[in-house]
């Protein structure tokens, strides 16, 4: 993984500086909250209903084993004992003192980690997919380029005030799992019939009130045009992005209301004069970043597929969760394993000190120092060996992390809802627990297939409603939480925005809704092996509609 | 009838003011006021406690008195009152025992 040079040492420790000098001066009143306000988010140090949040970035979601013993570190000497990842492959803590705030950082610093850019009208978090470097149908690994993303867009001077934030994500496979469109930018890796690198470039993409699916405005964009392309389309971007209204300021609005064609035009005209500037990348440069980036030497285990079949004979759950949570390799010796945080009953994406402390020892042991945060609230060791996923497996059941759920019903991705958030108009964690609790049979969860399910607490969509096969935003009328059902949204490679299905449903009769769909699904699939998205594209929302509401109708 | 909330500049610990005049941990404590002239006066308390560095984010809330107690009139006060719902060891529903013990 990339490693700090000299120079970002500096810049991180400056930045440290810097703002505990700010909160000192806070605390002393000699700046006012308007004007700390901003200077405290740029550090990724919000308000929350309860105490202040810090919000961290994880770059591209790759951490190393001494980074999240840090973070549980943390959760243990300055929060309460948990830390909460996100649907940006970041993580957050809930209850940090102002105060204790410069210490973190520092802590943070000193394993390469900080808060930059968390929040703010910038270019956040670059995400990218998160098997990245092990998926068997990668072409190229995108986190060289997430990280040259990440040097350019750090305290860019031209783009740290721009109309509103801005979210870009890259895969490197057909099999889009880093929802790029869905982003502001989505970069598709891929090669051109000469074998060159390049992406498929999409803007305009993206979620909350408005939502929206990125357009394709380059089918293939060389390498070494990643920053000059990038930097055209923030410009185009920074000059006619809205800044009159904050819910019109999303890149998304601005390339809608112009039209792709029209804003693409744009682009290549701002890109002309960019092309062939220091902007330009050099091939040696991209192949530096490339070398942080080297995938472990993986020795040949071929011991891995008997140990498995013996395993797998001793032992039905763990044969559960090899068919559930482990993917396949490029090498064939090996195996991506999904760490589920989505335990029954759990709140998705918490994780205690110590389960984050003895997934780094995992990671160290078995998993060549390395840990992913995926955006959908779980942790993945893209590298273990088949023959040590018996042990990884009972490593995990000893933590609680072991529930074989991954990319089933109650692997839900849910945002911190009314519960902790600010913004929030309902809960969303209490909403996923219910229905993970509803759902606990595994055998029940495998039966239904692939389901995703989303939960946001409010049109803000942190938790990706729009996007899930079965999508759950809360609201708030008449000073009561309500829940809108969507259906047949997806966040892949063929993306598509949920469509709400009717009237919304209280807190007491959600869970119920949701098996009520489910239960339509199953009577309606046309065998075990049509997925309930297939299904709902094939069928429509008419099945889901007449089970949900046809008594009322009656009843009227 | 209304309560005046914030959270506390050090820790971001939410508070109400209360009847002593200090910025209370529980609701429970708050002054409550029924008329324009008390909340105007809290206003102003607000303001000034802003002004002084003590708090942030100061709003007046709707509450109502049950049996004896305040409760807010939208869940997320009631939420900020207690803790998070889903976890009941955490925020001041936690610290209830350990005060009635003390």
């Amino acid at each position: 993984m990339y490693r700090y040079d000299e120079f970002d040492h500096d810049f991180v420790k400056a930045r440290v500086a810097e703002f505990s000098d700010q909160v000192e001066r806070r605390l002393a009143g000699e700046i006012t909250e308007d004007q700390f306000r901003p200077l405290r988010l740029m550090n990724g140090v919000y308000l929350q209903l309860h105490a202040y949040m810090l919000r961290i970035a994880v770059p591209y979601g790759t951490l190393n084993a001494k980074q999240l013993r840090m973070l549980g570190h943390i959760a243990r000497k300055y929060d309460k004992g948990y830390g909460h990842f996100t649907t940006r492959q970041n993580i957050q803590f809930n209850w940090p003192a102002l105060s204790d705030i410069p210490a973190i950082l520092a802590d943070l610093a000193s394993v390469e980690m900080h808060a930059i850019q968390t929040s703010g009208n910038c270019i956040r978090n670059v995400t990218a997919d998160h098997f990245a470097g092990a998926a068997a149908d990668e072409v190229a690994d995108p986190r060289p380029y997430a990280e040259i993303l990440r040097q350019w867009s750090s305290v860019h001077p031209e783009f740290s005030y721009l109309p509103r934030k801005f979210k870009i994500a890259v895969t490197g496979a057909e099999r889009d799992r880093a929802a790029i469109q869905t982003h502001d930018i989505g970069l598709h890796l891929k090669k051109n019939e000469k074998g060159e690198l390049g992406f498929a470039v999409y803007v305009g993409g993206g979620q909350g009130r408005t939502p929206m699916i990125a357009k394709k405005i380059r089918d293939f964009l060389p390498e070494e045009h990643l920053l000059s392309y990038s930097t055209a389309i923030l410009r185009v971007y920074n000059l006619y992005g809205r800044r009159d209204n904050k819910y019109k300021a999303r890149i998304k609005i601005l390339v809608h209301e112009t039209g792709a064609e029209e804003f693409a035009r744009q682009v290549e005209a701002e890109w002309q004069a960019l092309m062939d500037s220091e902007l330009k990348l050099p091939d040696a440069d991209i192949r530096a970043i490339d070398a942080y980036f080297a995938p472990p030497a993986l020795a040949a285990r071929p011991e891995g597929d008997e140990a498995i079949r013996l395993a797998r004979l001793d032992s039905r759950s763990f044969a559960e969760w090899l068919d559930q949570n482990v993917v396949t390799h490029r090498h064939p010796d090996y195996a991506a394993v999904t760490i589920s945080l989505k335990g029954i009953g759990e709140v998705p994406g918490d994780a205690s000190d110590s389960q984050m402390e003895a997934v780094a020892d995992l990671a160290e042991k078995y998993a060549f120092d390395e840990i992913r945060v995926s955006h959908e609230q779980n942790l993945i060791l893209p590298h273990v060996a088949r023959a040590d996923l018996k042990a990884v497996y009972d490593w995990l059941v000893e933590i609680g992390f072991a529930t074989a759920n991954s990319n089933l019903i109650s692997d839900i991705i849910a945002c911190p809802g009314l519960d902790y958030c600010a913004l929030a108009n309902a809960r969303s964690i209490i909403v996923a627990q219910n229905i993970s609790k509803r759902f606990a049979s595994l055998e029940r969860q495998r039966e239904i297939g692939e389901l995703k399910l989303k939960i946001s607490g409010c049109i803000n969509a942190c938790g990706h409603h729009h996007v899930g096969h079965i999508g759950i935003l809360g609201v708030e009328k008449k000073g009561a939480e309500l829940y809108q059902v969507t259906l047949g949204g997806s966040a892949d490679e063929n993306t598509s925005v949920g469509e709400i299905i009717g009237r919304g449903f209280g807190p007491d009769e959600i869970t119920d809704a949701i098996e009520t769909i489910v239960d339509t699904y199953l009577a309606i699939r046309s065998d075990a092996g049509e997925k309930f998205l297939d299904a709902y594209r094939r069928v429509g929302p008419a099945p889901f509609k007449e089970a949900l509401y046809a008594g009322e109708a009656k009843a009227a | 009838m209304k309560v005046l909330t914030a959270n506390r500049l050090t820790d971001g610990e939410a508070v109400w003011f209360a009847k002593d005049g200090s910025w209370a941990e529980e609701i429970g404590l708050s002054e409550v006021v029924g008329d324009k002239e008390g909340e105007a006066r809290l206003e102003a308390i607000g303001k000034a406690a802003l002004d002084n560095n003590e708090v942030v984010d100061v709003n007046l809330i709707d509450v109502e008195l049950v049996d004896g107690g305040i409760v807010p009139q939208r869940l997320r006060e009631r939420i900020r009152a207690a803790g998070p719902t889903n976890r009941v060891d955490l925020g001041k529903q936690a610290r209830q025992g350990e005060t009635r013990a003390a």
